[in-house]
């Protein structure tokens, strides 16, 4: 299981979700990869995730994928990612 | 890079933003005032936000501009700038800010216990708030210093 945390830059933010996304996951207890990446590097990174991370500004640069996009508000909320993750992996 | 032990020079309370490309420009005046980064950077970080828009609105309030890595990053540090009036950086959900921090790194692969760090000190709902009504950079440093442990 792959999962990518996007963000514009490809690091700070998407670092942030990928370390709050691992603990999220943890309380799940399902174990997958986290790829944090940035707009250049998605096409390639999203080929074989089965879901991207991303916030609302940023859906809009994903462009075709196969993977669920799951749109985060709050990069610190773990109840909100633990919620989101369960819905898109459950 | 300790959270809990910023350097004076990256921490300013109580500034004033007319709007979100202000904000993003005292936080870096901050880094550069910290030996941090050049003015370069602090323009590179406004580009994220042209580019890309809102999304390092990342929490209710709180901001984390950033850039990638460049030769204007003199070494990894993060600012820390609260303003006087919040402002509205466009996000559909987290406007508006009232804390910007400013990340600088000087590669993709050295920053993450910093931002575990940041993500064990946010991850409390009430740290923004915290940090925007501290009145001395010793309290913030103070709030930075909780990184409570994942339960």
């Amino acid at each position: 299981m792959k999962i990518i945390a996007f963000c514009g830059a490809g690091i700070g933010t998407s670092a942030i979700l990928k370390v709050n996304a691992e603990r999220a996951l943890a309380r799940l207890g399902i174990e997958a990869d986290i790829e944090a990446t940035d707009v250049a590097g998605l096409s390639v990174a999203a080929e074989d995730a089965q879901v991207i991370l991303a916030s609302p500004e940023l859906v809009k640069f994903i462009g075709k994928t196969y993977a669920d996009v799951v749109v985060i508000e709050n990069y610190f909320d773990l109840d909100e990612l633990t919620r989101k993750l369960e819905i898109a992996l459950g | 890079m300790r959270l809990e032990e910023l350097p004076d020079e990256v921490i300013v309370l109580g500034a004033h933003a007319c709007d979100w490309r202000d904000a993003v420009h005292l936080a870096g005046d901050a880094l550069v005032a910290g030996g941090v980064t050049t003015d370069a950077y602090t323009e590179r970080m406004v580009q994220v936000v042209e580019e890309f828009g809102a999304y390092i609105v990342i929490a209710p309030g709180l901001a984390l501009a950033h850039a990638r890595p460049g030769p204007d990053v003199v070494h990894d540090g993060l600012a820390v700038v609260t303003l006087d009036e919040p402002v509205a950086f466009g996000h559909p959900h987290n406007d508006p800010v009232e804390v910007v921090l400013a990340l600088a790194v000087t590669s993709n692969e050295g920053h993450v216990t910093v931002l575990a760090d940041l993500a064990n000190v946010f991850n409390d709902p009430t740290a923004t708030r915290s940090i925007a009504q501290a009145a001395t950079v010793g309290r913030v440093r103070a709030v930075l210093g909780q990184a409570r442990p994942e339960p």
